[in-house]
């Protein structure tokens, strides 16, 4: 069967709004309500009635029955979903509360009339089981009430008024969805979207160029977009006017308008506007037009968007900017904040008003693109970027293009006008300390990583947190990553020890990784060192005035005390890393990397003396005696060869763990003897170094370590090893026996590829480290190599440790992929800082 | 852990007779089974001249820990138990003591029914232990021996003889003499005083410690000099224990990854001042001088921006011209403790409503704190790295903009006149900085202008007219700028 086109009428409906259905009882409403909308857009009164009082028509749960709908209303409204309200909404009061909400959530009010006879309400009532005794006089008065209300239903603030005389009339309509106007999300581009104008022709013409555009049209089927403030102050408001509607009437332009056209707009129709802030110029110009062409210009003007959602979403283009909440919404504030912004009341000395920095609060996924306040630089803040880079005022005229995020400029010609005030970067967004808002790191939190989905943080962890990186932390825009925990291999059950390499060979066989390496485990403290070119390099992209990087502790704190002995490292990284050529060959001014700061003793000092010193200072002084005292009683003939046996192996456990401490504590004084050893690139301009296999990542600070020569930077030996030779599994052992033989800490084992998955899809373990059996003295303590001891060890569980290692490594790698797209600094920080309180979780220290 | 109780004696009054009053045989080697580990009595000499008896505990230090993470809300009561490299197998501690009162009731108790002569009667006693763990150092331990009667030598023990830069560690060699105590008093003398000198327990301390403490005194403990030390430190603060164990385990497990001590991250409230609360004249100036400012200012709600332990916000509460106060600190120690203080929980209704205590950071703006009268920063700013005060800067003069705001700071240049603090040090271990007047009044221009306040300086304290007072204090406020305006209009 195919669709007749209805003899009915066509109700358009806007996409995101508020419908009140207005009509008497048993008018339809519902029926109407259940035919053309979605059953979940549908809010009824008397549902909401049996909600509170278990019975749909008790009339004294009105009241509360409409605070319940009106909730509910409120909810999905905010949440940008249609919503119908079905009441009889006869009565203007009624209607004024559903009008409030509409604004106050920035949607369309929109009435739909169900204007049916008495007889026909009546007669469907009677019909109704629940309704059969309803007095025909309330039905009379409902429909008294609608009548009244006919005429002044669009005064009252409905957007849209569509009234359906007749049972028949209801009967037959249909309900088409409309867009909003400022809904082009289905345009996905490419855009260029343009700065603030001001009548700078020339500059404009030049930028268009520029931009590849020849007469108003791109080869490539570029669109622009227009910010707004065409006209006013500078030397041919009408020639800008005549390019960008020829372009926008051609399909080539979009544009916004901005304050001054508006105002423009209003002088065209006639309206009393003073001729200030370059106005005057306007007007004067257009005198020289043709009365047609100013009607032109006055209708274009009429038909301007307040601002436009494109491409799918992530994109929005308005003037003055815009808070997430009002995005694709339709009010007469959200006109008013996309024209003229949002402003705080006061005015500066310039007697300009200081203008609300909405741009530091916006946390929207979508990018903003506006203008309206002229700065030096156009600069990213939030996800948001301003475009007014004062062409007018003998600045420049600039040009975003997307998605590519390039910025495109043409010097202004000269001054064209002397501005009120000078241009300032401080706001919106300048980078003078301003700080991150608590809201977006405090209580409870999810974080969206793209790599191992959503990652809770709990309340109490991240309050912990939210303590170290006050107090604690260098400043947050050097603080880029925190580093993961890492899990130790599996428990080995060959004798003697507790954790040997065979299991983690073993284990990524089973995770269907072919080629691991195995990396020296330095046994120090470890280190993040973010290190800029210059500090040029260090304020372009990371804002920060003086440091040219930061090098920080595994919970963000910074690893000297002094500035200058950060900075001294810094600088003999930065010199390693140019003698390496790596600027160069990683195109980029800065690079983030992850680290071992050797000695030990360097920053656990504190540690060392209140536990590992002590306990060997302790067993050291205790053991002579006691071992005396047995000695002495066996000498009298007395039973004791077995405690004095068991004392003698304890005292020698002790030695051998005062022993293994020793080993990773050394004299320092300033930089000499402090050793660092890089084991991993992380990031540098532009991309994430996370995935890069590691024998290439080793290859690069190879060349960075043998050109440094201070001696401060320190290699990290490796073996390669294919989990499913066994020779090669063979050789790796022996690798990891002679290098803990010799005293070290151990290694870690990591996939060759780096960023591993299995064959189902889910995160390999970046990396187990097998600790050496004498390192493990400092953590199980001198005697944890008892047989009875290893078998109580032996119950140890990994579970927890290995899930927290791969949440923590998920937080790591957003982070490094937030910084990476430049995305603003609260996303970054946001992964950085679940990091540091999954780290306060409860599990056990010693793995 | 080990020590001996060795005398000396002659042919008629035998050296051997030790084995009488300790009820344990000199030609043994004994051992007693007790909660952490086997205890060992043997005689390393034992005749007529020198008799010598070694009491060695061994311990297992796995089975402490799991113990002690069994024990109470969440955790081992002593911090060094929850470390699983820790010194109790080899240090004399309250095990020890323990031990000591396990395997040698009787004695302790002066109890010798075969020859009750000897019990009664002081003996020369030499008792020595290798490793004692002593918070205080070889002078707390001789101040709490000597006025038993004993001649002491305390050596303290090096830490690693490899690294004498490291300096002393906690232990001392100890070696007691005299020849006027009996053994039971010897013995009590230790079972009382090994634990405080360690200044730490490794079980829970319960009520009935109070009778334990007064029966192993009983005669000594009433006429010690160091009585009240003595007590608190062998009654170790419970709550304190408790709330150590409840609260501070996220923190303790930031410190852990970072290869830190807790203390050095979990230390925005002072050890000293948890105890026992004595204000000191000068922080009640302090406090006046807050009030008086904010009174001045009319302000009705007012934020306390790094309340800490609550002092302000109490005095506060006392003036109803204050209809809201909200104390907000980053440590949620501080807010435990000021919630305490304050007894928010038993608090009336009326009163409560008007006081909230949240945690928060002056690292972050915050939207909580906007629309407020005025807030105070006392004693804050110099607990932040310099390079972070802009981010603070920006969150409360910047963001949260109240009409007043008034901040106290020590002024660095008073510091020659404290008697008690070193030259070049400053007056809490936490502080990142502090300034001159100078200084202090150069950055509070700098912000009053960047944010559109106004600024004026008083003194806290006396005025001293070469260095000027303790405390600085500046009070910033909006109305200021706008009232000079209006005079120049």
């Amino acid at each position: 069967m195919t669709e007749t086109p209805s003899k009915g009428r066509v109700l358009p409906v806007t996409d995101l709004s508020l419908v009140v259905l207005v009509g008497a009882s048993g008018s339809g409403k519902s029926t109407f309500a259940r035919r053309h909308f979605k059953p979940t857009e549908v809010v009824s009164s008397d549902f909401c009635r049996g909600l509170v009082s278990d019975d749909e028509n008790d009339q004294s749960a009105s009241k509360d029955a409409f605070d319940v709908l009106h909730y509910i209303a409120g909810k999905r409204l905010a949440a940008g979903r249609r919503t119908v309200v079905d009441a009889t909404s006869v009565q203007q009061d009624s209607r004024r509360q559903l009008i409030e909400l509409a604004r106050e959530h920035d949607v369309l009010p929109i009435a739909i009339v169900l204007d049916v006879p008495e007889d026909v309400c009546v007669a469907r009532n009677a019909a109704r089981e629940d309704r059969a005794d309803l007095p025909r006089r309330v039905v009379q008065r409902h429909i008294r009430e609608l009548r009244r209300s006919l005429r002044q239903l669009e005064r009252e603030g409905f957007r849209k008024v569509h009234v359906l005389r007749g049972a028949e009339e209801v009967e037959h309509a249909t309900v088409v969805t409309e867009r909003r106007f400022n809904d082009l999300t289905h345009l996905t581009g490419p855009f260029d979207i343009i700065g603030d104008i001001h009548g700078c022709s020339a500059e404009l013409e030049a930028l268009l160029g520029k931009l590849g555009y020849a007469d108003g049209t791109h080869p490539d089927g570029r669109t622009a977009v227009f910010v707004g403030d065409l006209v006013d102050r500078g030397p041919d408001s009408p020639g800008v006017l005549r390019r960008v509607m020829a372009m926008v009437q051609s399909g080539d332009a979009l544009c916004v308008p901005g304050n001054h056209e508006n105002k423009y707009g209003r002088h065209l129709r006639g309206r009393q506007v003073q001729h200030t802030h370059g106005l005057a110029e306007t007007i004067a110009q257009m005198e020289g037009e043709s009365e047609e062409f100013r009607a032109e210009v006055r209708e274009f003007i009429d038909k301007l968007v307040s601002h436009y959602v494109l491409d799918g979403g992530r994109l929005v283009v308005c003037h003055a900017g815009l808070p997430e909440k009002y995005h694709g919404r339709t009010s007469g504030r959200v006109r008013s904040h996309a024209l003229y912004g949002e402003t705080t009341g006061e005015t500066d000395e310039f007697g300009l008003p200081v203008r609300y920095p909405w741009a530091e609060d916006y946390r929207g996924r979508a990018a903003v693109v506006y203008g309206h306040t002229p700065v030096p630089e156009a600069s990213w803040l939030n996800n948001t970027i301003c475009l007014d880079t004062g062409a007018v005022f003998g600045g420049k005229l600039t040009a975003l293009r997307w998605p590519e995020r390039e910025l495109v400029d043409v010097p202004a010609e000269q001054v064209w006008y002397e501005p009120a005030r000078p241009l300032r970067s401080e706001a919106p967004g300048g980078h003078d300390g301003r700080p991150l808002d608590l809201a977006d790191v405090h209580g409870r939190r999810v974080v969206e990583t793209r790599h191992a989905g959503r990652v809770a943080v709990r309340e109490e962890n991240a309050a912990a947190a939210l303590e170290v990186m006050s107090r604690f932390a260098v400043d947050p825009r050097l603080l880029p990553y925190l580093p993961p925990t890492m899990a130790p291999t599996a428990t080995s059950t060959v004798e003697g020890y507790l954790e040997h390499p065979a299991e983690a060979f073993a284990q990524y066989a089973r995770d269907g990784v072919a080629r691991v390496v195995c990396e020296e485990k330095h046994m120090g403290s470890r280190a993040v060192a973010l290190v800029c070119r210059d500090a040029e390099a260090a304020r372009a992209r990371f804002g920060t005035d003086g440091p040219t990087g930061s090098l920080y502790t595994r919970t963000g704190r910074p690893f000297f005390d002094d500035a200058d002995t950060t900075e001294a490292v810094l600088g003999r990284l930065r010199d390693a890393i140019g003698a390496a050529g790596l600027w160069e060959e990683l195109d980029t001014d800065w690079l983030l990397l992850d680290a071992e700061l050797l000695p030990w003793s360097l920053k656990a000092s504190g540690l060392l003396r209140s536990q590992y010193a002590a306990v060997g200072a302790a067993s050291g002084a205790v053991f002579p005696g006691a071992l005396a005292a047995l000695e002495g009683a066996a000498a009298r003939g007395i039973d004791v060869e077995a405690l004095l046996g068991r004392q003698r192996e304890r005292a020698a456990d002790a030695a051998a763990f005062t022993d293994a401490y020793r080993r990773y504590c050394w004299t320092t004084d300033g930089l000499d003897g402090v050793r660092l050893a890089p084991f991993q690139i992380l990031a540098v301009r532009g991309r994430s170094l996370a995935a890069l296999p590691h024998d290439e990542q080793l290859a690069l600070l190879d060349r960075m370590v043998e050109r440094d020569p201070t001696g401060l930077l320190r290699t990290t030996r490796r073996q390669y090893v294919d989990t499913g030779d066994p020779e090669s599994v063979r050789a790796g052992v022996e690798w990891w026996l002679e290098l803990t033989g010799e005293g070290g800490e151990g290694m870690v084992v990591k996939p060759l590829g780096a960023l591993v998955r299995d064959a189902e899809g889910r995160l390999v373990q970046p990396g187990v480290k097998c600790r050496g059996r004498e390192y493990l003295r400092i953590i199980y303590g001198p005697e944890y190599t008892r047989p009875e001891q290893l078998t109580r060890l032996r119950g140890r569980s990994l579970g927890h440790k290995r899930s927290l290692a791969l949440r923590e490594y998920a937080l790591g790698l957003e982070a490094l992929d937030r910084l990476a797209e430049g995305e603003p600094l609260w996303r970054v920080h946001e992964a950085v800082f679940a990091v540091l309180a999954l780290e306060s979780e409860p599990v056990d220290p010693r793995l | 852990m080990f020590l001996t109780i060795g005398t000396t004696g002659t042919a008629e009054d035998p050296a051997t007779d030790l084995g009488f009053l300790l009820h344990k045989h000199p030609g043994k080697a004994q051992a007693f089974s007790t909660s952490h580990g086997t205890a060992h009595v043997l005689y390393p000499e034992a005749d007529a001249e020198r008799c010598t008896a070694a009491l060695l505990l061994e311990i297992d230090p796995v089975a402490l820990v799991r113990r002690g993470k069994g024990k109470g809300r969440g955790g081992a009561p002593d911090a060094a138990l929850a470390q699983y490299v820790n010194d109790r197998p080899y240090a004399a501690s309250s095990l020890l003591a323990v031990a000591l009162s396990h395997v040698f009731s009787s004695a302790m108790k002066g109890v010798c029914t075969a020859r009750p002569e000897l019990a009664a009667a002081p003996r020369p006693l030499r008792i020595e232990v290798p490793v004692l763990p002593a918070r205080g150092g070889p002078a707390l331990v001789r101040a709490l021996f000597e006025p038993l009667g004993w001649e002491v030598t305390a050596e303290p023990v090096a830490l690693d003889a490899e690294f004498p830069e490291w300096g002393d560690s906690r232990y001392v060699r100890l070696v007691l003499e005299t020849d006027t105590l009996t053994v039971a008093a010897a013995l009590r003398h230790l079972y009382v005083l090994l634990p405080v000198l360690d200044d730490a327990k490794h079980y829970w301390v319960s009520p009935d410690e109070v009778d334990k403490l007064l029966r192993a005194g009983e005669g000594w403990l009433g006429g010690h000099p160091e009585q009240k030390l003595i007590t608190s430190r062998y009654l170790a603060r419970r709550w304190s224990l408790t709330r150590e164990a409840m609260e501070r385990l996220e923190l303790v497990r930031l410190a852990e990854s970072d290869d830190s001590e807790v203390e050095s991250i979990d230390n925005a409230v002072g050890a000293e001042t948890e105890t026992e609360e004595r204000p000191t004249p000068l922080a009640q100036q302090r406090r006046d001088a807050i009030l008086a400012a904010l009174r001045e200012s009319g302000a009705a709600r007012v934020l306390d921006l790094g309340c800490g332990q609550g002092q302000l916000v109490q005095a506060l509460l006392k003036d109803p011209a204050f209809t809201e106060i909200v104390g907000i600190d980053v440590s949620m120690r501080a807010l435990t403790i000021a919630s305490r203080r304050l007894r928010l929980d038993r608090m009336g209704e009326r009163v409560a409503s008007r006081v909230k205590l949240v945690q928060g950071s002056l690292a972050y703006t915050d939207k909580r704190l906007k629309g407020y009268d005025a807030a105070v920063l006392s004693e804050v700013i110099e607990h932040l790295d310099l390079p972070r005060l802009p981010a603070l800067e920006y969150a409360v003069f910047g963001a949260a903009r109240p009409r007043t705001v008034v901040v106290t700071t020590p002024n660095v240049e008073y510091n020659v006149r404290w008697e008690s603090l070193p030259a070049g040090h400053v007056r809490h271990g936490d502080h990142r900085f502090e300034w001159t007047r100078e200084e202090f009044r150069a950055w509070a221009r700098t912000v009053a202008e960047r944010h559109g306040y106004g600024v004026e300086f008083r003194p806290v304290g006396p005025d001293d007219p070469e260095v000027g007072p303790p405390t600085q204090m500046a009070v910033f406020s909006t109305q200021t700028v706008n009232e000079k305006e209006a005079k120049a209009a």
